[in-house]
């Protein structure tokens, strides 16, 4: 074993239980703040902080600027900047909501309610979206135009060109399918929320395993199973309480009444229904594992992280950096157009400031979540970590009463904040001078 | 060394200009398997110009590159490892927020199921560094961790591992202590045992004298000459670098 340097036999030091549950100290940073946050507001409000229903609505508010985040990661790793997300959300659903309320119903004569509306304007939303994000990439990376700058520019641009595509109207969601990427509009009810709670348990479970086996197979010391059975728990632990929270959230009386005289039923006596998971969150999910996936399983986020640790270095390897910045930008335009279904399905409309000065919040819910701006540094998880504080924090304080400002005041302090732990930390770690 | 044999590399009346400067001047040069060819000159007079037309990042005006006999095109540093063609940058070339492992297999990743297998990248790393650098055990940690002596060596192994049969140095002992130096001399050496042909860009005259077999010294964008280097002295070769005329006893 030692010849080939395989394992190493020099007896264990002393290791402390974090070391042994290989916990990112960075993630426990994170969760630990969450965690303190929440205890405080949970005290202040006595407990309506921690109620199903707004551990619901702060989910729910959270997952535009989430999503987005989960693409920024990708974009500041690789030592660039998107300023325009805020805007290229509101191009796409401008789009979106034009599509479904004027154009396609008029240019193909859609009729209402037809599904067809609803996958072609999601196809158009992600296609802009898309779009704008490859212009971007092909600006920054073949004719190297500063992203600041392009995306800048960008910000102006698809805000107004918004404008005009909806004549500075609010334009509502008439496709009754589009509101199911709300949140209220969109739940899977308690008994459906609890299977995909238990899958997602034990996909987790299996998938911790089989990294293990890996490990194992290639002769590397794996973490005692004692350590291992710890993380499953936790692990599992979260997913559940998570879900059986959500699902102990009611939907309104009145709200079940209208929706079985829409069927032309009427509700039983003491009838009850549970929200459970929302569609949108679900969605932001899947995103953030698949993006988390790209990032650590495949050459795509591999060259991402490469080509922001060393440019030329990710160059004299072999690697096409210009098309892998279009390929990074148009995943980001992707994203917004995500986002912008999930935004204005919530608002149930399409008004012409959707998203203003979202790009503040993504940029800062990336860095908050640990994303270094020299590039090189950032995990998904901790961006979806981040916007979940942000959006806590204010969420929290408007339900003890803070002044709009002064929450502005606070999330502004805590960006700051959080990166000067991180530079403290990363200091103390020898990681930096 | 026998004009019989087919050299590994011949790059032939090779020109490159930047805007209007010649920065490498119709030079011709050559490398035969198990040789060490050192380049000299001062800074600016071609060297690392000339050798980026070999490893891909730059392209020549005019002339010719031949491997094996061979005329080959180089137009990337992808068509530079299809040649066997691996280069050791003088800037190490390697991204420091990644660990050794996704350095040295970086633009060749071994995959499984579509995906990266990562426990494997590592346990080939493992086995290739027990081989050059026994001592090395900072595996899981970004390699701007790691000492100088020891980032050379992950770069030394990434030439290896994928089976170099021509290697390119750039001062791969600027940054290092005199252990280190050592320890990349004994490097070369067994790599030129292994039949090899390297070419080393190098500064220091005393190291060109201890492990090259010929040196070609360049000024001002052309090939002053090429000696090998037990006919010459330290003083002569430093004679072709500053004055850039061949030492008299060997000039034709």
């Amino acid at each position: 074993m030692t010849d080939t340097g395989q394992a190493i036999p020099a007896p264990a030091p002393k290791r402390g239980i974090i070391d042994t549950l290989e916990i990112d100290v960075r993630l426990l940073g994170m969760l630990v703040a969450f965690a303190a946050i929440a205890l405080v507001f949970t005290i202040w409000t006595g407990g309506t902080f921690v109620s199903p229903r707004n551990v619901f609505n702060i989910s729910v508010q959270a997952v535009p600027v989430a999503i987005m985040a989960c693409g920024m990661v990708f974009v500041i790793v690789a030592r660039q900047i998107d300023l325009s997300v805020g805007s290229m959300l509101a191009m796409c659903s401008a789009v979106m909501a034009m599509s479904q309320a004027t154009w396609l119903p008029t240019a193909l004569g859609l009729e209402y309610g037809s599904p067809l509306i609803l996958v072609i304007t999601i196809l158009v939303g992600f296609a802009v979206g898309t779009g704008m994000g490859a212009i971007t990439g092909w600006l920054v990376g073949y004719q190297r135009i500063p992203s600041f700058i392009v995306t800048l520019g960008g910000l102006f641009v698809w805000r107004n060109v918004n404008w005009y595509t909806t004549n500075g109207q609010s334009v509502s969601l008439t496709d009754p399918h589009l509101l199911m990427f709300g949140g209220t509009e969109g739940v899977l009810g308690a008994p459906v929320s609890m299977v995909l709670g238990v899958a997602a348990s034990v996909a987790a479970v299996v998938g911790l395993l089989s990294a293990r086996r890996n490990k194992q197979s290639h002769g590397f010391i794996v973490k005692p199973a004692w350590a291992e059975g710890v993380m499953m728990a936790m692990v599992v632990g979260t997913i559940m309480l998570f879900v059986t929270w959500l699902s102990r959230y009611p939907v309104p009386e009145a709200k079940l009444k209208r929706l079985f005289e829409a069927q032309g039923e009427v509700m039983p006596e003491g009838y009850t229904a549970m929200h459970g998971l929302p569609i949108s969150v679900i969605i932001l999910i899947v995103v953030a594992v698949g993006m988390t996936i790209i990032a650590r399983k495949t050459r795509l986020g591999r060259y991402i992280f490469a080509m922001g640790g060393n440019p030329d270095a990710a160059e004299l390897s072999g690697i096409n950096t210009r098309a892998l910045t279009v390929k990074i930008f148009a995943l980001m335009g992707f994203l917004c157009g995500l986002a912008a279904l999930i935004a204005q399905a919530r608002l149930q409309s399409h008004g012409n400031d959707i998203g203003m000065l979202e790009e503040l919040r993504v940029i800062a819910a990336a860095v908050i979540g640990g994303t270094a701006l020299a590039g090189g540094v950032g995990t998904i998880y901790g961006a979806v970590l981040g916007a979940l504080i942000m959006q806590s924090l204010q969420s929290g304080m408007a339900m003890v009463g803070v002044d709009t400002p002064f929450q502005n005041v606070v999330v502004g302090l805590v960006l700051v904040i959080a990166v000067w732990v991180d530079i403290i930390y990363r200091k103390r770690m020898g990681l930096m001078k | 060394m026998s004009n019989t044999r087919t050299p590994l590399v011949e790059m032939r009346d090779i020109s490159i200009s930047f805007g209007g400067i010649k920065a490498v001047d119709h030079v011709s040069i050559d490398l035969y398997p198990g040789e060490v060819v050192g380049l000299l000159g001062h800074n600016g007079a071609g060297k690392s110009t000339l050798i980026k037309c070999l490893s891909g990042a730059y392209q020549a005006d005019a002339g010719e590159i031949l491997i094996n006999g061979q005329k080959v095109e180089i137009a990337n540093p992808r068509d530079a490892r299809a040649q066997n063609i691996e280069t050791i940058y003088q800037t190490l070339a390697l991204a420091d927020n990644l660990d050794a492992a996704s350095n040295l297999f970086l633009g060749r990743e071994i995959m499984s199921k579509g995906l990266m297998n990562d426990a494997k990248m590592e346990a080939e790393t493992r086995k290739i560094m027990g081989r050059l650098n026994p001592n090395f055990r900072k595996f899981n940690v970004p390699v701007s961790a790691l000492s100088g002596g020891q980032r050379q060596s992950v770069a030394i192994a990434r030439a290896v591992y994928f089976n170099a049969k021509i290697l390119i140095m750039d001062e791969p002992t600027a940054a290092l202590g005199p252990h280190e130096t050592q320890m990349v001399a004994e490097l070369i050496q067994e790599l030129k045992a292994q039949g090899l042909g390297i070419f080393l860009i190098e500064h220091d005259i005393h190291n060109v004298m201890k492990l090259c077999d010929r040196a070609s010294v360049m000024k001002n964008g052309q090939l002053v000459g090429t000696v090998n280097v037990n006919e010459v002295t330290d003083d002569d070769i430093l004679g072709m670098i500053i004055l850039g005329k061949k030492p008299a006893h060997l000039a034709a």
